[in-house]
């Protein structure tokens, strides 16, 4: 309560009214629609949400992969929405990204210790000895043995190139790690291990998180407050715990009806569970 | 007869002569790295009116198990032994037999819907074929009334006007009814499902289950499914195969895997799947069900 106003209650990120659009032959296609929300510092939101309804364009957006058509992306004070390039450049490192697919967002020609130590090149960090040095621990920090430095991302199993994707973005020492369905092409148990060693970077660093998910279960395990987007839009928003013990949206609830938590489920092939968990509204319209 | 109980109708003959009875099965599949046994001896039935589901991680080799069974592995590649009888014929020993039994008396859904049917035909064609090869003397008006039947079934909105749209213009789990509608112009008795809602939405999914439990209960299909997601298995199965590094680590009711798991392998795959704890579940009855007309 003593605290200045000025350092404890400006959030880390500031989105107002967030709206991003897509050209299309048909006009503008309005994918995030006055989205609005706030991440305090080492705080963890998570936006939920099916396929389509703009999660994704959203976290694209936030770190700048898209520009915005209107609304503010308040980033410590500074409004990036539309900020040029150039200006834009020094905060980037702030934000950073981890994406869904392992396979895909690694450069195969780099070994694991090149792929963790380039936004080090990028953002002009000491020299190669320093910037290798640094790659290591960052990888040792994951969870990776250093026999990994000198392997390329073929040689990797998909939840230990997410962990290589994990220590690329921390390089930088950002501020806020946004991560887009990053457990989502994992197995269980291999999913399991990388919410805890988000968990656990978290509590030992006080980064703040941004995650993109649509398994409930998942943005339960990793978030303390909760975005439900659907059609582009916030359809409910509050503290994890609440939002997913007491839905008050019909989305939410056919949302919540559709986890199967295999140990909720009694009998015998209990079809009624499924009675109020599908969400036809939305499910004719191609995707 | 007129004393024959419900019960007793409902275990027919078939009870003695299950659809699916692999005994003993191994693939071994030949790869540049040497050859790898993706399946190490497991034995599984399925019988009228069940579902059986075989569940794992990645490389557990369960897929490879129901491509088995269906003998879709590419021959030369993928040496096969023990037996696999569908309707008493050994598809393992008589490569003839899958291919006469495929289409027939069993039939697949495959995982990802977005590319199983091809996006140059419309999807009335495409399933109008499936027909036709099912019964080769019906003429193209008859498959059309048969099929857009079919997709009223699997609750696609609209059959008629739909049945000449190209498969871009529908959306992932409306594809995945096609699929099940294209599934049975067979009149199968059996169901092979690999991970037939893994790529869909969860509350399509939802929608999806329903339909394949509802065809179950109306018809008494078997099916074999195939899944990596134990909310899955627990809901639409009677009987879990536990499998990891092409072996069988536990069986037993739906019920008793999720509830008394006997394995530690078994556990761990609980234990890893994320908790939502408890919801006020029955608060849907003080505000209009969002998702109750499904069909229009």
């Amino acid at each position: 309560m003593t605290d200045s106003p000025m350092a404890c209650d400006l959030p880390l990120l500031s989105v107002e009214g967030l709206v991003v659009e897509y050209a299309t032959s048909h006009g503008p296609f309005r994918a995030v629609d006055d989205v609005t929300f706030r991440i305090p510092r080492g705080g963890s939101l998570a936006v939920v949400g099916e396929s389509g309804c703009g999660k994704s364009t959203l976290a694209r957006a936030l770190v700048r992969l898209l520009k915005p058509a209107s609304g503010r992306i308040v980033l410590d004070g500074t409004d990036i929405a539309a900020l040029p390039e150039r200006r834009l450049r020094p905060l980037r490192r702030r934000v950073q990204m981890v994406f869904q697919d392992p396979y895909g967002s690694l450069d195969p020609h780099l070994t694991a210790q090149q792929i963790v130590a380039e936004p080090l090149r990028v953002g002009g960090v000491g020299d190669r000895t320093v910037r290798a040095r640094r790659a290591a621990e960052l990888i040792e920090r994951v969870g990776l043995p250093s026999s990994a430095l000198d392997r390329r991302p073929p040689e990797f199993s998909g939840g230990q190139r997410q962990r290589i994707g994990i220590a690329r973005a921390l390089a930088s020492r950002p501020d806020l790690l946004v991560c887009d369905e990053a457990t989502s092409a994992l197995d269980v148990s291999v999913q399991a291990q990388v919410l805890d060693l988000l968990r656990e970077l978290q509590a030992d660093t006080g980064i703040a998180y941004l995650v993109i998910a649509h398994n409930l279960g998942v943005v339960r395990e990793i978030s303390s407050d909760v975005v439900v987007m659907r059609a582009g839009r916030v359809v409910e928003t509050g503290p994890t715990a609440t939002v997913l013990a007491s839905p008050t949206e019909p989305y939410t609830r056919a949302l919540r009806r559709a986890a199967l938590d295999p140990t909720a489920i009694r009998g015998v092939k209990p079809r009624s569970v499924l009675a109020l968990a599908s969400a036809p509204a939305s499910e004719g319209t191609p995707t | 007869m007129a004393e024959v109980t419900t019960t007793a109708a409902n275990t027919p003959t078939a009870e003695s002569t299950p659809l699916l009875d692999a005994t003993d099965l191994q693939i071994e599949l030949i790869t540049a790295h040497g050859v790898v046994r993706a399946v190490d001896g497991v034995s599984f039935t399925v019988r009228r009116g069940e579902t059986v589901t075989l569940i794992g991680e990645s490389g557990s080799g369960k897929s490879t198990t129901a491509m088995g069974v269906l003998r879709l592995l590419p021959e030369g590649l993928a040496v096969m032994s023990g037996s696999v009888r569908i309707a008493g014929r050994d598809v393992v020993a008589d490569p003839g037999a899958a291919r006469a039994v495929r289409g027939r008396t069993v039939s697949l859904i495959p995982q990802d819907p977005m590319t199983a049917l091809s996006p140059v035909h419309t999807i009335g064609r495409q399933l109008g074929d499936a027909l036709r090869l099912r019964h080769p003397g019906m003429s193209r008006t008859q498959a059309r009334d048969k099929g857009v039947e079919l997709l009223a079934q699997v609750r696609i909105p609209q059959p008629r006007t739909r049945w000449k749209a190209y498969p871009h213009q529908f959306s992932g789990g409306m594809l995945q009814r096609i699929l099940i509608a294209t599934a049975l112009a067979a009149e199968p008795e059996l169901l092979v499902a690999d991970e037939p809602t893994s790529a869909l939405d969860a509350t399509v999914q939802a929608s999806v289950l329903d339909l394949l439990m509802e065809l179950q209960e109306r018809t008494g299909i078997g099916m074999l499914m195939i899944t990596h997601d134990l909310g899955v298995a627990r809901l639409v199965s009677d009987r879990i195969h536990v499998m990891k590094d092409g072996r069988f680590v536990e069986s037993g009711s739906a019920e008793d895997i999720v509830e008394r798991p006997a394995e530690p392998y078994t556990r761990e795959l609980l234990a890893a799947v994320p908790r939502l704890g408890a919801w006020d579940e029955d608060g849907d009855e003080r505000t209009e069900p969002v998702a109750q007309g499904a069909a229009p």
